[in-house]
């Protein structure tokens, strides 16, 4: 806790949250739209528009990287979590055959335990963070998540981490190839009858796949 | 800028993440609700990286790092998804329950045939 | 003397015991001449002992056997006229108990381990008569106990041998708790185990506590030499075989008793109190059994009623102070006794019954077993106490000692002051012995009339006997071997002749303590007057009621039902057959059953012992049992309710995981 007390400005008077300045204001507005489509992502009964809303989620962090400028992580997370990972996500979806329009069974009968136990999650963590962090106050000065900035702390203090990321990322490639290569034909991994515990197969009719 | 804007806000998406982790049936749409924690981490260290003005930037530094983890994690989780799908025929969470102890019956009821031991080794 | 051969002579039967179990099986052959050699050695070499010891001499050898910190133990060898005259009369009867018991035992597929027990015995009693140290001779006397317990127990097969053998191992066991506690309290008085220590000690007078004492050892006695309180094991112990009643039953083990109290009399010698309560319950043994032995018809069990009446004797005559008196009567006793008990094997063989009525019904018995039938003759008059057997002058040393106690002069033969012993013990001790004298010559004579004079009436009823103990008896249609028959005229000329030894001073009172054994005139008159007297009302009373079976016999003689038959025709008027019925009148029936003391007994100790192992066992298994039987139950659903969460959905362990995740960390938060 000295660490944080000695690190961040301390002006508890001059900030009160009662008078804010326009870029709270638009990290709220923001923040409450995130919110929003993300408790719509885990709510609504049609799948595909679950990822959709997920994009608006995402791309609404974007923004807020934005505003605490973080602009290069912003870019990122554009690029990445909107371009790629929606995309997956959307693929996944298309390849498990996920209905399209409302499915009745989007939500597991673990629902209600789940809001319980997200209800306290939320409880605990907004009770712990505020009585923490209430006094606190980022100076937000510009160019600290530029490009050039990033670049700079990124190869020079963290090139070693980046590099072993790479083959971090080379081995995540290798493994979802060998995961998601089907055996050529005549191999077809056949279910074993004694672990089949699924009940009836969603889609078309067993036997042949997509 | 309040710091406890961008730290309630990711404390309340790390809670919907939750949420939607233990209540959404489709595995795909748990592997969105992780993101969507995932994303509530991002957002802490972006914050919290201003807040302290680190001089090595780790906390930018560890979200992009995070960003490409979670690239290489949803392409693993969709490849197991897939995976699981064209073995089990389907990719809902609660229907996988191989690993289960399958508890169809009450508790043993197998305290009689001791009762009767015990009672022959007493006569 | 060379240690040697006293050493050798317990330490023989012992080993021939192991070599017989040993070689039971392997070699069958070799079991006869290992029960009989071993044995027949240790009679020898105990003769040889006691001869070469010779008269007035004691030997006192020691050894340590281990310190204890307290008072140490040694393996101590203690030699003098009790000794080695008991010894010898062991070997003999242990002897001619084996060579009977080859032949008695012949058919029987546990003779090899029946002869290493008898073995075994001889060796505990031979230990416990030459051992100087307390412990060490407590050691022979639980090895006979678990001897006799296993050897009354010989025809497992049958109920009576089975609960027999548990009823004499719990009783004499329950004389030997406070025997034990005795011992140890003499030891830590005397500050030694070793017999001549205690003895100097008690002369001296530092025992503590004379009386109380004195009376835990009684206990250990009582119950050892069958003495009133605890001596209904004795008569149920004759379900064993008849050698091992004539060995145990009669000769040696409930001696061994008399023997300790012989011993260690001079502390007896400090507690009047103890005395007085040795001759009460020697008096009411006597009286009592002699009772009882008048109404049994089980032939083994009046001489097991006598046996328990002449050890009556014995401890009358040490309760009057006068312990050659007691062992004098007890080597007479003993080599009538086992005579008697191996002529009563002859004739149960002959008759296959134990029942004297049935025996009564026999045509010709007499004819059958001429040697069972003049021993026993010889033997019965011992036990009466006529002269010039045997039996007559022991028993009259006893009356003189207890004369002689009664009139405040007791014959103590300088172990302690003629009045230590209290003239009230002498005088119980000399009315109940007067009184069983007459009591004792009834019965002798009521059992040999029965067995051998009755008129033979009704020949068929020698074919369903009424029961008989022994199972293993060889076919009753041939003679008896020689091995049954030479060992009871061995066993008969003691029974004539041992008593003449008493008559002069330098003979055997020089190998005891030196007193007279000589008879005194009064008691001997009274006495002998008592037991012909005894003998003549029996034999009336036996004409009377066979005069009167005659009548009643020719008034029904269509029923053809034995007048003597009282088992045989229950529905008839009982005729009075029997003149233990006529001589006790209304005593009979009690009488029979030994004085309702064990259903005393039963309804004392026997079913509230019974009441609270039932209780026991309704706790263990309802209470405890409930307990053990909950806690497996409460594992089985516990383990139920466990495996009933593990349902393989992810979500469900997730949730449960970050729920508690989250308790902790509001308890942390709130605790810190």
């Amino acid at each position: 806790m000295s660490l944080l007390a000695a690190a961040g400005p301390l002006e508890p008077a001059a900030r009160s949250f009662l008078s804010p300045t326009g870029v709270e204001i638009v990290f709220l507005l923001v923040g409450v739209a995130v919110l929003g489509a993300a408790l719509v992502t885990v709510t609504t009964r049609q799948l595909v528009h679950a990822a959709l809303w997920l994009v608006v989620a995402l791309g609404g962090l974007a923004v807020e990287f934005l505003l605490l400028t973080a602009e290069f992580i912003a870019w990122v997370q554009v690029l990445i979590y909107l371009g790629s990972v929606v995309v997956l996500v959307l693929f996944g979806l298309m390849l498990t055959k996920a209905p399209i329009g409302r499915s009745p069974d989007a939500d597991s009968g673990n629902r209600w335990a789940a809001l319980a136990v997200g209800l306290a999650t939320a409880g605990t963590l907004v009770t712990l963070v505020v009585d923490a962090f209430r006094t606190s106050w980022i100076d937000l000065g510009a160019g600290a998540g530029s490009a050039k900035a990033t670049g700079e702390y990124l190869f020079r203090h963290w090139v070693l981490p980046f590099e072993a990321l790479s083959v971090l990322l080379l081995a995540a490639l290798v493994g979802a190839i060998v995961l998601s290569r089907r055996d050529d034909e005549g191999k077809k991994p056949r279910p074993r009858p004694g672990k089949l515990r699924a009940g009836k197969p969603v889609g078309t009719s067993s036997g042949k796949e997509s | 800028m309040h710091l406890a804007y961008p730290a309630v806000l990711a404390a309340l998406l790390f809670a919907i993440g939750v949420y939607g982790v233990l209540a959404r049936r489709n595995t795909v749409l748990v592997l969105m609700s992780v993101e969507l924690m995932l994303n509530a981490v991002n957002l802490n260290l972006v914050a919290f990286d201003v807040w302290l003005r680190d001089a090595l930037h780790g906390g930018q530094a560890l979200t992009l790092f995070t960003i490409t983890l979670a690239a290489a994690e949803i392409g693993l989780g969709l490849a197991i998804v897939l995976l699981v799908f064209r073995t089990r025929r389907t990719a809902d969470i609660d229907r996988l329950t191989a690993l289960g102890d399958p508890a169809e019956d009450g508790p043993a009821e197998d305290d009689e045939t001791s009762d009767a031991t015990s009672a022959e080794a007493v006569a | 003397m060379n240690l040697a051969l006293p050493v050798l002579v317990p330490v023989l039967p012992a080993l021939g015991a192991v070599a017989t179990l040993a070689s039971g099986k392997r070699a069958p052959g070799l079991t006869r001449p290992l029960a009989i050699l071993p044995v027949a050695a240790s009679a020898v070499l105990a003769l040889v002992v006691a001869l070469q010891l010779g008269t007035g001499q004691s030997l006192d050898a020691a050894t340590r056997l281990a310190p204890t910190g307290g008072p140490e133990l040694s393996l101590a060898l203690h030699l003098d006229g009790f000794s080695s005259l008991i010894s010898v009369l062991v070997g003999l009867v242990a002897t001619c108990v084996q060579v009977y018991s080859t032949a008695y035992l012949k058919d029987d597929p546990r003779y090899p381990s029946y002869a290493a027990l008898v073995s075994l015995f001889t060796a505990a009693m031979f230990l416990v008569v030459y051992s100087g140290d307390l412990v060490v001779l407590l050691v022979g006397w639980e090895v006979m106990g678990i001897c006799s317990y296993f050897l009354i127990g010989h025809h497992w097969e049958t109920a009576d041998a089975r609960s027999a053998s548990l009823k004499a191992f719990l009783v004499t066991k329950l004389g030997d708790v406070p025997f034990l506690i005795g011992i140890f309290l003499l030891g830590a008085d005397a500050g030694t185990f070793r017999i001549e220590g205690v003895l100097k000690a008690a002369t001296e007078g530092q025992l503590s506590h004379p009386t109380l004492t004195a009376l835990l050892l009684l206990a250990g006695v009582a119950g050892k030499s069958a003495q009133f309180p605890l001596h209904t094991w004795l008569p149920d112990a004759m379900a064993g075989p008849t050698p091992v009643s004539a060995l145990i039953h009669a000769a040696t083990m409930v001696a061994a008793g008399i023997y300790l109290v012989a011993r260690l009399l001079p502390v007896f010698l400090t507690s009047g109190a103890a005395l007085v309560v040795l001759s009460v319950m020697a008096a009411v043994t006597m009286v009592g059994s002699a009772l009882c032995a008048l109404a049994q018809d089980d032939l083994k069990r009046v001489l097991a009623y006598s046996t328990v009446g002449q050890l009556g004797y014995m401890a009358g005559a040490l309760a009057a102070g006068d312990r050659q008196a007691a062992v004098f009567h007890l080597v007479s006793h003993g080599a009538f006794k086992a005579l008697l008990f191996l002529a009563a094997g002859v004739i149960i063989h002959a008759a296959h019954t134990n029942s004297l009525s049935a025996m009564a019904r026999m045509p010709e018995l007499r004819k059958k077993v001429p040697d069972a039938y003049w021993t026993m003759g010889i033997a019965l008059i011992a036990l009466i106490g006529l002269p010039p057997f045997s039996g007559f002058f022991s028993k009259e040393a006893v009356l003189t000692a207890a004369e002689h106690a009664a009139t405040g002069e007791a014959l103590t033969n300088g172990l302690g002051p003629a009045s230590a012993v209290p003239s009230a013990a002498g005088w119980i001790v000399l009315v109940a012995a007067g009184l069983t004298a007459l009591l004792t010559a009834a019965y002798a004579a009521r059992l040999w009339l029965l067995a051998f004079h009755s008129a033979p009436v009704a020949l068929t009823a020698a074919t369903d006997a009424p029961y008989s103990a022994e199972i293993d008896e060889a076919d009753p249609a041939h003679a008896e071997p020689p091995a049954m028959r030479w060992p009871l005229w061995v066993l008969a000329i003691p029974t004539m002749g041992f008593g003449l030894f008493g008559l002069r001073s330098d003979w055997l009172p020089a190998l005891l303590d030196g007193g007279s054994l000589r008879p005194a005139l009064e008691t001997a008159v009274i006495a002998t007057g008592l037991a012909v007297a005894g003998a003549l009302i029996g034999y009336g009373a036996w004409r009377s009621v066979t005069a009167r079976a005659a009548a009643a016999a020719e008034r029904v003689p269509e029923q053809a039902g034995p007048p003597a038959a009282e088992t045989l025709a229950p529905a008839l008027p009982k005729p009075l057959a029997d003149p233990g019925r006529l001589l006790l009148g209304p005593l009979f029936g009690p009488a029979l059953h030994g004085f309702h003391v064990d259903r005393l007994y039963s309804a004392l100790f026997v079913r509230p012992t019974l009441a609270a192992a039932q209780l026991v066992r309704f706790l263990d298994r309802e209470v405890v049992e409930t307990y053990v039987r909950g806690t497996g139950t409460g594992a089985n659903l516990l383990g139920w309710a466990v495996r009933r969460s593990q349902t393989g959905n992810a979500q469900t362990y997730l949730s449960v995981l970050l729920g508690a995740v989250v308790v902790l960390t509001v308890l942390v938060a709130v605790g810190s």
